[in-house]
């Protein structure tokens, strides 16, 4: 597993809503990547983050939601706003059943890009963020959580 | 089948996008572009995004792609309208999209492009002018248009309250 460094583990207790399962499926995924979208979105204005914070957010998840179907072959995503006893959140996972990636260290390379696409999917959605952890196994599949927390 | 409509105006072609621009609706946007330069020599391309909420880097990418095809063909392409926290995300994301000219408005991406573009109007393509602003209707009825939802300054012309009953600003 490679995270931000303080970012809180997946296990830790976090209070807040039910999580939203979304499918992001190869087909029709004009229709899906923009409903992840619009689900970022909405629960991101819940979550009473700001208009900067919501686009990166939104951005993040974009990128994120067209990983996991150009390179898992499709997937879900997870969603729910958390809570840390401070501020709110906004938490979506992200889970495949692809190839995985092997070289994790290598994929989050700056400027890295497996040829098809800039590059910017894994490295630019970890800076739209403020937690990124990514967990990845060849032939099982890749799961990216992110979460960006209210000012 | 969805298409996104491009106006010809003097030289130019002007690009609203409005829709969340997904693989097939970008590749024809591209194509449709291309021929449309080559069938009416236009030399400049517009390309209003202020509708967009977000551009990741598969739109940044389609721009990119579309300000390189037009160079090709001998036209420059002005991106306008980007809201300022698509700006910012954009940079923190480290999208830098080569070849593409931005401008903050319509009428800032027009005066860019008429530096080098002269928007003339031929007699065959006459619009006609009955605002008496000394500019093409068709253009300030677009620069209303904007300016109903606080893309342009309202001083964009005499055709104030054609925009009316379009979209409040919703920035």
């Amino acid at each position: 597993m490679i995270g931000n460094p303080g970012g809180s583990l997946p296990g830790r207790e976090m209070t807040g809503t039910d999580p939203q399962r979304h499918p992001i499926v190869t087909e029709s995924d004009v229709v899906r990547v923009r409903r992840v979208r619009q689900v970022v979105r909405a629960l991101a204005v819940a979550a009473k983050l700001s208009l900067v914070d919501q686009t990166k957010m939104v951005t993040a998840a974009s990128e994120l939601a067209r990983n996991t179907l150009v390179y898992g072959g499709g997937g879900e995503m997870m969603i729910d706003i958390v809570d840390n006893g401070r501020r709110h959140g906004v938490r979506a996972v992200f889970t495949d059943t692809g190839p995985g990636i092997p070289d994790l260290g290598l994929a989050l390379t700056e400027g890295w890009t497996s040829g098809s696409g800039l590059g910017l999917g894994l490295t630019g959605s970890r800076r739209l963020v403020d937690e990124f952890t990514i967990d990845s196994s060849p032939g099982v599949g890749t799961t990216v959580r992110v979460v960006k927390w209210s000012r | 089948m969805d298409r996104i409509p491009i106006l010809k105006m003097g030289n130019l072609l002007l690009v609203s996008i409005q829709v969340d621009l997904h693989d097939q609706l970008a590749l024809d946007l591209q194509d449709d572009l291309s021929e449309r330069i080559v069938a009416t020599g236009a030399r400049g391309v517009l390309i209003d995004i202020s509708a967009l909420e977000i551009v990741d880097s598969f739109i940044g990418r389609m721009l990119s792609t579309i300000a390189s095809l037009s160079r090709l063909l001998d036209a420059e392409t002005v991106v306008v309208g980007m809201r300022p926290a698509v700006a910012i995300t954009l940079v923190e994301l480290g999208l830098y999209m080569p070849g593409v000219r931005t401008a903050l408005t319509l009428e800032h991406g027009l005066t860019l492009l008429g530096a080098e573009v002269r928007v003339s109007r031929s007699d065959e393509d006459e619009i006609d002018d009955d605002d008496g602003d000394g500019e093409p209707d068709m253009l300030a009825g677009y620069a209303a248009a904007q300016a109903g939802r606080g893309g342009a300054e309202p001083a964009a012309t005499g055709a104030a309250g054609r925009g009316d009953g379009g979209r409040t600003g919703d920035r």
